[in-house]
């Protein structure tokens, strides 16, 4: 087989290729930055394993049931099932690839609570977790990268997909950021290229997290699922440009969210859900956040964290500390931190089965990418386990796969017609302008709350844009970037249509018009297409566990 | 105060300053401010005169990727984590240009590849399972894999030069990684020899690497430890041995 290509380095990406590279399988991982820039290292509070070192009696069969009913019933069963009992020696593997994991008294790897979970199921390594993951898995592919089994190729970026006649992804074509240069290669292709972070603008998470990828992946024919749950994280706050992320471990090692009513402090979580308090899963926090803020009439809530101990802090949130001095100019021991929801995680994207197929055969998808494990709520702590776990799962079904397809060479005559067209415009347009506007009509319908009226808007609003775009060109940037946009937009319009049929509110997505979960008629996977210019969604059923499925 | 940012432009051997006012304020990092400048649907220098976008890498915009490097105000600092305030002259101009120890792309933009070039011949990585289980140990792990491959420690350290043999502090930190009590045979013998070579031989100590390190790697340390096991030969009694 050819080098499988790779595109994104982060966790997932890497995960893949060591897992490949350990069966002797070369792998090409294609990436705008060095992975040591890749949003993986932004996750901060841990990754969920049912290692039950806490004697707690926890079970992988405990984390099935919190993930998948935190998922609102929307998660893959089967492909939950090998993730929640591959996690434990997952976890494992990464401590001897030199996660520094934190430790009990007696050696094990200690836990921590977090969201949805009354199990201690969170491995960590301070607040920092996903930097210490990825710097071990960057060491580990940087063995392989020595023997020539995982080549890198830096300051590219995906343009289009090339796929034959039987929908089959024959290989790609790259853009090298410098030069502009176009180059065609030939393989199988994994999409490990994270969120769908820059139609909104700025969010948590990177600037190279542009959903790019994935929208052209969308425009090469493969399906994208349950693409309007977006994950609102509880507790971001306002820095120079940006939302950063309070991480969770915060309230798990004992904050708490209160807002301002009449000049007094009310801790609205722990009297609404005196069980979980401020644990509860993510798209309630938020949602309550929200509300909480709504009623008093206050732009922010807060997080207390007067009651963490001192070592507590030093030991498992120095460096959340360290942030809020820094960046908040505030000390989170003695005041309390500024923090309202933001956007943080897609749980929706390229839709794949329990063996990470797309709908295209020879295109895979792992990670924050993917669709599949997290549903319409993802826990936290999953995260970091669905990129370790399902880029190493996807790497296995390439293996099993591979030999089975006659290779082509990729061809770049379609994207290289399509381009030549773009320079035939005579108008001059604003890509940076476009970019601004698509991010305006993004957080403006596809918020905490949403509303057929709001939603109806940004798709018109979109299509608008669309058409702007489509009759000129910019000149200040490449005509495969400005491609790249006009693709983004039509993703974007696709989660908008998406988000617009799911008429009832179940997990993150909260339809002010639709508040009640509708089970009979919702309770499946929202799935979107590309045909002819056009979003074509269909409904499909929730496979059941272990039965064997296939969604091509 | 109306900020200004002054920036070295260029690519190959042509360089220029061009200076463009911002709107950005004292509590708005450069990063921000450079952002903004790429926003704008036509961008003017002070003088008026369109100007292309400017080239510099971003990433997580929070201190926790390294990408947007760069010499502020003489200093080399990361972007993101910089206040204008802290980095403007009293006129409230801001000199932003990139590090001038790697080869530079376009404006703000160098090659780093390099240092991860060096990474790789120095053999730094695990043949065998780590073993942090030991509380020490694992601290300085997290700290040394804190380590941003920004190349600010490179930018200010006396005895690095491109293209030269020393890989600097960034290496170190790496390496104090890659000499686990577990390796062992021919690979512990390349890791002495590598590290020697690339770091020992040519490092005088000066530790500015670990004054300018925005995620503090404590250089001097690791340095201790792993020349240790690398110099002195001195092997690190594995956990619960006698």
């Amino acid at each position: 087989m050819r080098p499988v290509i790779i595109i994104g380095a982060g966790i997932a990406g890497l995960s893949a290729a060591i897992a490949l590279a350990e069966q002797g399988q070369k792998s090409v991982l294609v990436s705008t930055m060095p992975s040591e820039r890749a949003q993986s290292v932004m996750a901060e509070g841990g990754i969920n394993a049912a290692l039950d070192t806490k004697g707690q009696g926890d079970s992988p069969e405990e984390h099935f049931r919190d993930t998948i009913r935190s998922g609102c019933g929307l998660s893959n069963p089967t492909a939950v099932r090998a993730l929640t009992e591959g996690a434990p020696a997952l976890v494992r593997a990464l401590a001897a690839l030199g996660v520094p994991f934190h430790r009990t008294r007696t050696g094990e790897i200690d836990l921590r609570y977090f969201g949805g979970q009354k199990k201690q199921r969170t491995a960590f390594a301070q607040s920092s977790t996903g930097k210490q993951i990825t710097a071990a898995l960057i060491q580990e592919a940087r063995k392989w990268e020595g023997r020539g089994l995982i080549s890198r190729r830096p300051r590219h970026m995906l343009v289009e997909l090339t796929v034959d006649g039987q929908e089959r992804c024959t290989g790609c074509i790259l853009l090298e950021e410098t030069t502009k240069a176009l180059e065609p290669l030939a393989g199988p292709v994994l999409l490990a290229s994270g969120g769908l972070n820059g139609l909104f603008g700025k969010t948590t998470g990177t600037t190279q997290n542009t959903g790019a990828a994935t929208a052209a992946a969308f425009a090469a024919g493969a399906a994208c699922a349950n693409l309007e749950m977006i994950q609102y994280h509880p507790t971001t706050t306002p820095i120079s440009g940006k939302r950063a992320l309070i991480s969770e471990a915060a309230r798990g090692e004992g904050g708490r969210l209160f807002v301002l009513r009449g000049g007094a402090r009310w801790y609205y979580m722990e009297e609404r859900y005196p069980e979980l308090g401020n644990l509860m899963p993510r798209d309630v926090v938020a949602r309550e956040t929200e509300q909480a803020c709504r009623e008093t009439g206050q732009k922010t809530a807060f997080l207390d964290m007067s009651g963490v101990s001192e070592t507590a802090f030093a030991e498992k949130l120095s460096d959340l500390r360290q942030f809020c001095l820094e960046f908040l100019k505030l000390d989170p021991v003695q005041q309390p931190i500024p923090v309202y929801p933001g956007i943080h995680y897609f749980m929706g994207g390229l839709y794949v089965d329990a063996a990470h197929r797309t709908t295209l055969r020879q295109l895979y998808a792992a990670g924050e990418c993917a669709c599949q494990y997290h549903g319409a709520n993802r826990l936290g702590g999953n995260s970091l386990l669905g990129a370790a776990f399902g880029g190493r799962r996807a790497a296995r079904t390439i293996l099993e796969e591979g030999a089975h397809d006659a290779e082509l060479p990729a061809d770049g005559t379609a994207l290289q017609q399509t381009l030549a067209a773009m320079e035939k415009r005579k108008e001059r347009c604003s890509c940076a302008a476009a970019q601004k506007r698509l991010a305006e009509i993004m957080n403006g319908c596809m918020g905490i709350r949403r509303s057929e009226e709001r939603l109806a808007e940004g798709a018109e609003a979109l299509t608008s844009l669309l058409l702007l775009l489509g009759r000129g060109r910019d000149s200040r940037v490449s005509g495969a970037e400005q491609l790249l946009l006009e693709r983004r937009i039509l993703l974007a319009r696709a989660m908008v249509e998406s988000a617009r049929s799911r008429r009832e509110s179940r997990g993150a997505h909260w339809r002010i018009d639709y508040p009640q979960r509708d089970d009979a008629r919702c309770q499946k996977t929202a799935v979107v297409r590309l045909r002819g210019g056009k979003t074509e969604l269909n409904w499909d059923a929730i496979p059941e566990e272990g039965v064997p499925w296939s969604i091509s | 105060m109306v900020y200004q940012l002054k920036i070295l432009r260029g690519t190959g051997n042509v360089r220029f300053w061009q200076t463009f006012d911002s709107p950005c304020t004292c509590a708005d990092s450069v990063a921000r401010a450079l952002e903004e400048l790429n926003e704008r649907t036509v961008l003017r220098d002070s003088a008026g005169q369109e100007a292309e976008p400017i080239a510099w890498e971003c990433a997580c915009l929070e201190k926790k990727c390294g990408a947007c490097a760069m010499v502020i105000g003489g200093t080399p600092r990361l972007a993101c984590a910089t206040r204008l305030c802290e980095a403007a002259d009293k006129g409230g101009c801001i000199t932003l240009e990139p590090l001038k120890k790697f080869r530079r792309i376009r404006d703000l933009q160098v090659d780093r590849g390099e240092m991860f070039t060096a990474l790789q011949e120095m053999e730094l990585w695990l043949e065998n399972d780590a073993e942090l289980v030991e509380e020490e140990r694992r601290a300085l792990h997290y700290r040394a894999a804190s380590c941003l491959m920004c190349g600010l420690c490179l930018e200010v350290c006396p005895n690095f030069s491109p293209g030269r043999t020393f890989a600097g502090a960034a290496a170190a930190a790496a390496a104090y990684r890659a000499f686990e009590p577990s390796a062992a045979g021919a690979h512990r013998e390349t890791l002495r020899t590598q590290y020697r070579k690339r770091f020992f031989n040519d490092c005088a100590k000066s530790l500015a690497c670990q004054d300018i390190c925005p995620a503090q790697v404590p250089v001097e340390q690791l340095l201790v430890k792993t020349n240790a096991a690398a110099i002195w030969r001195r092997r690190e009694k594995k956990h619960g041995a006698r």
